[in-house]
């Protein structure tokens, strides 16, 4: 594992993402708004909020794929600067799930698995196909190993991107909306590998919409609105005795159908 | 209300076989070419332009042709004269380069395929020892074509190289040479170096800009500015050089087209993997991008192979320039059908076959419809 002075409170007990005045403009559009969040290891936190209120905007930028202006994002000890061997390193240790899969067309379920196994992590491909077929097993679909992408449902390739991610062995996954391009019938498929991933103590980060989801595995609720984190919460509370008029708004809106 | 419906099992319906009209040769031909009135007329009218121009052409050709004899004058007026093939055929294939030398080239032509082998067969023994192969070959042909040994071999100077076995030369090297190069331009003009993407620009925008003849004329002027003084650049060495660059510019542009057709989202995905900027390039977003540029590719090495045949202008004779000298010869004067004809099925060949590769090529890698 690489180790720079850099590193800091790589130890056990502190929070594995430590999120501090973070703040972040899109040209002068002002996206993410002083920004604090602690997320201690083994924590499971639900993001949500109305559309274009950032929470893409959040996770993105705790793996880079979005660069911060102000404040301090550190994760698993790593400082996230433009430092790029600390981006690496960070990258390596957080998995991402996207809306839209983004599974490779051009190569195989099991390729697009071990991919970055053998690249990255340089491991050997019988190893890496060994474990990728592992974790195909865990999300229910090794039969499809040697299918394209193509080939698969919705609800298929999410969960082949969630096996994709789990390869790399990351302590911490992050969820961008991972079922709100799947038909209803296939969210349940993709939501069970999540919650099983939840209750392995995975820590995990998901924006999503689905409260069902938000309140069977979620440690906390966050709910963000025009770039800040207005509330947060546990599931419970956050449902059922929300404080603030925004979020009664918004819970109004989306357990009303 | 629609009433209520059911099969019981013993109602289920059997299996049966399409109608015999919509299979086999008769459910082709009325699918494909009968199937309304404007198909039947258009396929009618093919058949009669078929009947009105084959068999002529083939009398033309062969029926009535004279194959031998010393000059135009043994030949008949009304078939295609053939004579001159005996004679001069081999100026055709190697230009000017020295008879009992010609076995070289043959040579160096027959070591050509277990150097393409391994890039364009998937199932080849032996594939990661070819693909070594195929690195060191350029430097056996160009020693082969060129180079003296001990005086056992003797040198040719690359001015007597000619014919087709010129045009095979300068089109193979530009298109080894134009796709890697193409690519690094597609590739420098989306940097966020902003050095990179200007010379990627400019290098792209000067050269597609002007005419390859022109660039061609101006190479001797040119190409020095680039090179230590007193390196004199061969003619065909320059040729091989403008023709890559002017081909790479093209390239560039159609594998520009390539990548932007990939989504951000591929992009995103192998940075958050943690793959750096070459490997997800390598890996990821160049073979789906060369893949959607398939025809593209393609189309600019078939316009690169054509184009070797301006080689005349800087006073080499590929075979297009043989055959203007030999239409201009008093003994075969008047004979330009036979002899473009001729010279038209050598790239004919070679372009189809391109064409032919490329459209198998894509079939293969449609990953989606698999
Ligand atoms: N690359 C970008 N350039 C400029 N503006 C952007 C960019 N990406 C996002 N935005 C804007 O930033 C705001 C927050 O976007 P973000 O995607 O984080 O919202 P979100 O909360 O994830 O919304 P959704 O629920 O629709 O996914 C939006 O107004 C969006 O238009
Ligand atoms: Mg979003």
């Amino acid at each position: 594992m690489p180790s720079t002075e850099n590193q800091e409170n790589a130890n056990p007990n502190g929070p594995s993402i430590k999120i501090e005045g973070l703040n972040k403009w899109f040209g002068s559009f002002h996206v993410l708004r002083d920004i604090n969040l602690d997320v201690n290891h083994g924590e499971r936190i639900v993001v949500c909020g109305p559309s274009g209120s950032g929470k893409s905007t959040l996770i993105r930028c705790i793996n880079r794929l979005e660069e911060h202006q102000e404040g301090k994002i550190v994760v698993d000890g790593f400082h996230l600067t433009n430092d790029l061997k600390q981006i690496d390193a960070v990258r390596s240790e957080v998995g991402m799930v996207f809306q839209s899969f983004n599974l490779f067309p051009h190569l195989t379920v099991l390729e697009n698995c071990t991919l970055a196994p053998i690249w990255v992590r340089k491991q050997p491909k019988r190893e890496a196909e060994a474990a990728a077929m592992e974790y195909l097993e865990r999300v229910k679909i090794p039969e499809q190993a040697n299918k394209f992408p193509g080939q698969l449902s919705g609800g298929q390739q999410q969960r082949v991107a969630i096996a994709r991610s789990l390869c790399m062995k990351p302590k911490i996954m992050l969820f961008d909306e991972p079922t709100s391009a799947l038909d209803p019938e296939m969210i349940k498929e993709v939501l069970d590998v999540m919650v099983d991933l939840a209750e392995s103590g995975m820590t995990m980060l998901v924006v999503t919409h689905e409260m069902g989801f938000a309140s069977q595995v979620a440690d906390r609720v966050i709910f963000m609105d025009e770039g800040q984190i207005i509330e947060q919460n546990t599931p419970q509370e956050f449902f059922n005795n929300p404080q603030s008029d925004r979020t009664k708004l918004f819970l109004s809106q989306i357990l009303s159908h | 209300m629609t009433q209520p419906f059911f099969r019981q099992k013993d109602e289920m319906l059997s299996e049966r076989p399409p109608p015999a009209s919509t299979v086999g040769i008769i459910g082709w031909l009325r699918s494909n070419l009968f199937s309304n009135w404007i198909n039947t007329s258009l396929t009618l009218l093919s058949l009669y332009i078929l009947w009105m121009a084959v068999p002529s052409l083939i009398e033309w050709a062969f029926i009535k042709a004279q194959l031998s004899g010393d000059d135009r004058f043994a030949c008949s007026e009304d078939g295609a004269c053939w004579a001159w093939l005996d004679q001069r055929i081999g100026q055709f294939l190697y230009g000017l380069y020295p008879a009992k030398e010609t076995w070289r080239i043959n040579i160096a032509f027959v070591l050509l395929f277990p150097a393409l082998a391994p890039w364009l067969i998937d199932n080849i023994p032996g594939k990661k020892w070819l693909r070594w192969y195929s690195i060191f070959y350029p430097f056996i042909a160009a020693w082969l074509l060129v180079g003296g040994w001990f005086g056992i071999i003797e040198g040719v100077t690359t001015n007597n190289l000619g014919g087709f076995a010129l045009n095979l030369t300068v089109g193979l090297a530009g298109i080894v040479l134009s796709l890697p190069i193409g690519i690094m331009l597609a590739l420098g003009r989306q940097s966020r170096l902003p050095l990179i993407r200007w010379f990627s620009v400019i290098f792209i925008e000067t050269v597609r800009g002007v005419p390859l003849i022109t660039l061609l004329f101006v190479s001797n002027i040119l190409l020095p500015i680039f090179l230590p003084p007193d390196v004199a650049l061969d003619a065909v060495i320059r040729v091989i050089i403008m023709v890559s660059a002017f081909a790479s510019a093209y390239m560039a542009e159609v594998i520009r087209g390539g990548l932007q057709a990939i989504p951000k989202g591929q992009y995103e995905a192998a940075s958050a993997m943690g793959l750096g900027y070459w490997q997800s390039m390598r890996l990821i977003i160049l073979p789906q991008a060369l893949k959607i540029s398939i025809p593209g590719i393609v189309n600019t090495f078939i316009g690169l192979f054509k184009d070797t045949t301006l080689v005349i202008v800087i006073g080499l004779f590929d075979i297009l320039g043989i055959a203007n000298a030999m239409v201009s010869n008093p003994d075969w004067l008047g004979l330009s059908s036979e002899t473009y004809v001729f010279v038209s099925l050598f790239f004919f060949a070679v372009c189809f076959s391109m064409s032919r590769y490329s459209m198998r090529l894509e079939r293969k890698l449609d990953t989606d419809k698999r």
